[in-house]
Parts: C-alpha cells; structure tokens; sequence
C-alpha cells in the first residue's frame, strides 16, 4: 500500500464513521481489507482505492467502513456496570418513573447485540417488579452486518462462555447444535437500528439510560466532545450514563459527574446542565 | 487464592494451572474425581475447584455430588469446565450444586469472566 493510498483511507473512514487511524496503522488496514477486497473479487488495495475515489457514499464505500469497526463485545461486559445497573440505577428508574412505568434503554454501538441482551436479561431475572412495565431497549450501529447478527440473537458456545452467568444461560437461551439463541421473553424488549454517531440522529425519545460503551475510544476528542453534546439532548434530565472501563466524561464535557456504586460508576448531568 | 484443578488431561490441567498462576492462584492438580476428593479430606482448602465431567474412577458430577453432600466444602466454588455442552447436562451439574460452567474449548477471557461472576477474581 502506497502512503497515498493509506492516507486516501484513513480519512474516508475518519470521514464517515470517526473511526481514527494513526499512521503506523498500515497493518490493521491490511489485515481488515484483504479479506474484503478477496469476497468483492478486487485484486488488491490500489485497485480499490482506485475503485472507491469514483464511488463515493456506495455500498463498497460502507463495506470498508463497516471492516474497519472492531465489533468486540461479550454478555455482562466488565460485569460491574450490570450490578450497578441491578443495584442502584433500575431500583431508582423505578421509583421515579412508577406513574409512567416506562422506562427507555439506549445501546448506543450495540455491536453483535451481547450488551442490549444482558440488560433485558437482567430485567427479566432481576427486576420481576418490572413486570407490565413498558421495558424498550434499543440498540444501534454503524456496521449492518453486525446488526443482522445482534437480531438473529444467535451466539456460539465461545461467546455463551464469555461473560455469561451460568443461570442466565440457562433461563433465556434454546441450544441449538452448536449455537445458543436468545428467547423471545428478552429479545420482545430489544430493538435494533443503523445509526451513525457522527451522522444524522434520528428522532429519538429521551432516554432513561444510555449505554455508550468501548466506541467514543476510537474518536478523537472534538468528536467525542459533539457526541457527549447530542447526548446531553437525549438523556432524561436524572438519567444515567455508563461508558466502556478506559472511558470518561472528565476534561472533555463537564456537564456530567460521576456516580460511584457499590459495585462501580456511572455518570448523570449535573443539576445545573 | 487457592484453586484446585480436576481434570484427566494433563494439557488441561497445565492450561488451567498456567492461566490461574498469571492471575495470582495457588493451584493444586487431580486427575481424577477420586484423586480430588482425597485432597480435600486431607484438609487442604480452596477457593474454587476447577472440575472436569469425563474422568476414570469418579467422574466430575460424581464428585460435584460428593463434594456437596458435605457441608464443611460449602465455601468452596465448583466450576465445570467440560466438553460436556447438553443444556440438559448443564442443568444437571448446577441442579447438584456447581456454581458455574464453562463449555471447552475456552479462553483465558473466559476463565476470567467467570472468576469475576463467581467474585474470586
Ligand atoms: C467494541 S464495540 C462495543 C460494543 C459494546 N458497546 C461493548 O461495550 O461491548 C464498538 C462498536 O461501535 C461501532 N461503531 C464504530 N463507529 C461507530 C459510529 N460512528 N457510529 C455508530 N457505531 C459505531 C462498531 O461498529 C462496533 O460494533
Ligand atoms: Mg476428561
């Protein structure tokens, strides 16, 4: 790969998905694009680039970026920010949305769909007073690949391991073969939808809870300072944040503060925001 | 922490005892439910038992049901980690008193997840 052509895709994806690249990078580039360029029969990276700088905003244009995200992800990531989620946040959503009993989840790079399921899990096995409530999890991103697969709600035995305790396994998924999949009990509270973070936002309700985990660290910080920005539009007024574990509000929007749990933080917007 | 691996693979049990000792664990080895039973009525304690399902002699629901059926080892966590994969099975093996279960093949994100679920991490 020429340094004009890593240049050339290094500001297309910075471009139409915020995703940085750093010079030095070429590998990852390589690595990610071969295989595209082997299943779309381009003979190599010149040759697409070549094919990309005449179509713009096309389907192969989307494919290269959808490459270029990293989608990984497991059930209960991190483990701490559920219990909070358990513990605290749905206990409080409850007392204060009780005349309501609605209470609206963002997953905001929901990926292959883990996060959202271990939410509505966690509704469904821990929260039973949520019964009848109006329980709606929606989950976006930027790859509609790995849409597809969040709805299938399939996982295979590695990633039913990961991060997945033994009794929710149990309760919410049919084995299938050598794949597991999610039952309609929790996959009824999900939703899943194409969003660009750095696009057009659709209309969007205001959320109770916004789970925006392990994406903001691939943006640079003006990016993630407009996405903490629009965020603040969508976010209930006493609603709560949570971030991915090397994430933070902190020198970059200080309209949110920290919450600490027992079991870990979140974050809210300041009274005054 | 202490762990105790039962398992009749001696890869196995020298994956598992490489992954625990990286985390900080003193790691104790068995090749078999019986063999694991008896280090455990030697009085040796554990944080965790790291139990395989197919092994000779006494296999790991065997000694799950052993094991429970003793209350002195009720502090001590029972993980499976079996090539067994039937939910049935599963079900089985937490019916009888494991605390968790880990299909095979895994990964050390795997072994590790877990640990965090069980809070011996
Ligand atoms: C590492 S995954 C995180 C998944 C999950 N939130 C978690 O913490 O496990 C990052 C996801 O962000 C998505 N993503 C990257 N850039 C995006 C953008 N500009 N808009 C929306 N989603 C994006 C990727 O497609 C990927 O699925
Ligand atoms: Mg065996």
């Amino acid at each position: 790969m020429t340094p004009a052509d890593f240049e050339f895709l290094q500001g297309l994806i910075r471009d139409r998905s915020a995703i940085v690249l750093e010079t030095g990078k070429e590998y990852l580039l390589e690595a990610r694009l071969e295989p595209l360029c082997r299943q779309k029969e381009i003979e190599d990276i010149p040759t697409l680039v070549r094919q990309l700088k005449t179509q713009a905003r096309s389907p192969l244009e989307e494919a290269v970026v959808e490459a270029m995200t990293t989608n990984e992800t497991s059930f209960f990531r991190d483990q701490h920010p559920f219990r909070v989620l358990k513990d605290n946040v749905l206990p409080e959503m409850m007392k204060r949305r009780d005349s309501l009993k609605s209470i609206r989840i963002w997953c905001a790079a929901a990926s292959s769909g883990q996060e959202s399921y271990s939410i509505g899990m966690t509704v469904k096995k821990d929260l039973p007073a949520l019964e009848g409530w109006n329980v709606k999890i929606l989950g976006t991103d930027i790859s509609k690949n790995i849409l597809e697969r969040a709805q299938s709600g399939i996982y295979s035995q590695l990633e039913v391991n990961r991060g997945l305790p033994i009794p929710y396994l149990m309760k919410f998924f049919k084995q299938d073969g050598k794949t597991w999949v999610i039952n309609d009990e929790v996959r009824r509270l999900t939703e899943f939808k194409f969003m660009n973070l750095i696009g057009t936002w659709p209309p969007l309700m205001k959320q109770d809870i916004i789970f925006i985990r392990n994406v903001l660290i691939y943006f640079d910080m003006e990016t993630k300072k407009k996405i903490f920005e629009r965020i603040r539009e969508v976010l209930a007024p006493d609603g709560y944040l949570f971030l991915g574990g090397s994430e933070s509000t902190f020198g970059i929007d200080d309209n949110f503060q920290r919450v600490e749990f027992d079991a870990g933080a979140c974050y809210q917007l300041k009274e005054d925001s | 922490m202490r762990a105790l691996i039962v398992d009749d693979a001696r890869t196995i049990r020298m994956i598992l005892g490489k992954m625990l000792r990286e985390l900080g664990f003193e790691c104790e080895e068995a090749g078999d439910g019986q063999e694991a039973w008896e280090t455990l009525q030697k009085g040796s304690e554990f944080d965790i038992a790291l139990v395989d399902w197919n092994m000779p002699v006494m296999d790991g629901f065997a000694l799950v049901q052993t094991v429970r059926a003793d209350a002195s080892y009720n502090d001590m966590k029972i993980m499976m980690v079996t090539t067994e994969s039937e939910m049935a099975n599963v079900v089985k093996a937490i019916e009888a008193g494991a605390n968790e279960y880990v299909m095979k093949p895994f990964t050390k994100d795997v072994i590790l997840e877990k640990l965090k679920i069980l809070g011996i991490d």
